[in-house]
């Protein structure tokens, strides 16, 4: 008597997953056609597949220099996050210690705030203020410490047993030892998932570095390929080509990492991290 | 005895700085993180638009004088910030239902499957962790004039074309962060989902449910705090358009029927110059998402709380 409705969920779950999965593939055969084909046939074209976009794209713009500017940036927001938000994660779980809870509101606060409130006075801040225009340190400054990811940290350490807290205490460890031998070596699953999180942020964040960067050679992927959908495309032979090469290099990092560790993206812990 | 004076000595310090002071030292870095990024920017934005700000020369000492709400007057009465809003306004409509519906039966689909689970999610995951800048270049391709979209739908394609039309412009940008966005709200109606009590189903069964009032009468009560959070991060991700309007209709277009209210911060705040305006129009943009977030809160969840 079940199974109708179950073959009808099948049915409709992978449905919806092709027209989600459809705009991915099609990026990537237009990529890879020499001349834009959009009648329905040549979504699936059996020949004449070529490279000539990529290198089109790598002509306009430094696409290695790009990539290497989008990896500083996120190296640099996943190291700030990685080294600050663990230890703030650790403090806010398992240690008292005064103003605690008002930190605590203020985390949650944050949350609330939108960036684009703060667009403005960062940019005359950082940009006019402290002159940190086309310099990596002005990119990273305001995702420098994921809140998200503190969050998740907190969660995790509020979850191990009290017991081996105590254990280590009674042993006469210092709080500054227990975080070193008995948190930290425990933190690698919450860490996976905060990193993998943090890690979208900046490598697909546009409108920050874009307020940033005027200098072509400081542009992540995002801010240049952006730059060159506005501006140039119009003066190429095969625009869309160009566009979805660079489309394509710029998402691949990011779509492999999360379809390698998709399990620790799955996990409840994103759930239970947005909501505190 | 040691023990006990030790206690004594710890609880007197805890009087002053806590249990463990050290915890101040290892939270201070994200601490003064947050003063610098948010809590600092945040104070001058609003004070900011309360004065007359311009861009000066480094260096150069200005008078920025106390101007009152007139920034606030200047947006509230700008045409292009009306039409801003208006459309915001197209979109949350279009957006909000769609993605908090879909979410929400898609979660429900998916939470029962037990073949190709990790297929099934990773489908609909995988728009959320692709950068809008490389999608909106495909989104670019599927719906120009010449687009495989029109070629699909031959006479009945609009003209002119989706990204150019004036009526279409917006409801295209709904649909597009619907669809990028909407793994991201599966993943939380997921996390719910695994709390609702399975004796929940079992007794809605005994009372003869059908799988479509088990829907209504328990899954969608059940997960209703997750649905006032879904429609809150919906509304946000409305309020910060900025991407899609900016490169998918070429900034704001046509004749600004697909602009947004960040849009048009940068325009005048950054292009223009006139950051005293934009930070008016952002502490309005923000007013205003506060008010329909806490409406949208007490409607869905304040009838039994």
């Amino acid at each position: 008597m079940r199974r109708w409705p179950t073959v009808v969920r099948y049915f409709l779950l992978f449905l919806g997953a092709l027209i989600f999965l459809f705009p991915f593939y099609y990026m990537l055969i237009g990529s890879l056609q020499s001349s834009p084909d959009t009648s329905v046939k040549g979504a699936f074209p059996t020949s004449g597949l070529t490279l000539d976009n990529y290198q089109d794209i790598n002509s306009r713009v430094d696409l290695l220099g790009s990539l290497v500017n989008s990896g500083i940036f996120t190296g640099g927001v996943l190291l700030g996050t990685v080294v600050f938000g663990t230890v703030a994660g650790y403090a806010l779980a398992r240690l008292q210690w005064r103003g605690r809870g008002v930190l605590f509101a203020l985390v949650l606060l944050v949350q609330v705030i939108p960036f684009q409130l703060l667009l403005i006075p960062l940019y005359v801040l950082i940009v006019r203020g402290y002159g940190l225009a086309d310099n990596y340190l002005g990119m990273i400054l305001p995702f420098a410490i994921n809140t998200t990811a503190v969050f998740i940290f907190r969660q995790f350490f509020l979850q191990l047993p009290d017991d081996l807290f105590a254990a280590a205490r009674l042993d006469g460890a210092s709080e500054l030892r227990i975080l070193r031998s008995v948190a930290l070596p425990l933190v690698r699953p919450a860490l996976l998932t905060a990193v993998l999180l943090t890690f979208i942020g900046p490598w697909n964040e546009f409108l920050w570095p874009f307020l940033v960067t005027k200098d072509a050679d400081m542009q992540p992927l995002a801010v240049s390929l952006a730059n060159y959908i506005s501006n140039v495309s119009s003066r190429a032979s095969n625009p869309f080509g160009a566009i979805l090469a660079g489309a394509c290099v710029l998402a691949a990092p990011a779509v492999a990492l999360f379809v390698a560790f998709q399990r620790q993206f799955i996990s409840t812990d994103i759930g239970s991290g947005v909501k505190g | 005895m040691a023990a006990a004076t030790a206690a004594v000595k710890r609880n007197r310090a805890a009087g002053l700085l806590g249990r463990h002071p050290v915890g101040m030292i290892l939270a201070a870095p994200y601490a003064v993180y947050l003063a610098v990024i948010f809590a600092y920017p945040f104070g001058f934005s609003v004070w900011m638009s309360f004065h007359d700000y311009f861009f000066a020369a480094p260096g150069a000492i200005v008078d920025h004088p106390f101007v009152g709400l007139d920034n606030y007057k200047a947006a509230l009465t700008d045409p292009a910030v009306g039409q801003a809003f208006k459309n915001i306004l197209i979109f949350l409509v279009i957006n909000v239902p769609l993605t908090t519906g879909l979410a929400l039966v898609l979660s429900v689909a998916l939470n029962r499957v037990v073949h190709a689970r990790t297929f099934l999610r990773v489908s609909f995951y995988v728009p959320y962790v692709t950068a809008s800048v490389a999608v909106v270049g495909v989104w670019l391709f599927l719906f120009n004039s010449g687009g495989l979209v029109n070629s699909l739908l031959g006479p009945l394609a609009p003209d002119p074309s989706w990204l150019v039309n004036e009526g279409w412009a917006m409801p295209v940008i709904a649909f597009f962060v619907t669809w990028k966005q909407l793994g991201f709200f599966i993943l939380l109606y997921l996390a719910a989902l695994q709390n609702v009590p399975n004796e929940l189903y079992e007794s809605a069964s005994v009372d003869g449910a059908n799988g479509w009032n088990k829907f209504w009468s328990v899954t969608v009560p059940a997960v209703r705090s997750s649905t006032a959070l879904v429609v809150i991060l919906a509304l946000i991700t409305g309020a910060n358009l900025f991407t899609e309007p900016y490169l998918l209709t070429g900034g704001g277009g046509p004749n600004g029927s697909s602009s947004s209210p960040v849009l048009i911060m940068y325009q005048r705040g950054i292009q223009q110059g006139e950051p005293d305006f934009a930070a008016a129009l952002g502490v309005i943009l923000v007013l205003g998402t506060l008010v329909v977030a806490y409406l949208n809160r007490r409607f869905i969840e304040g009838r039994d709380s």
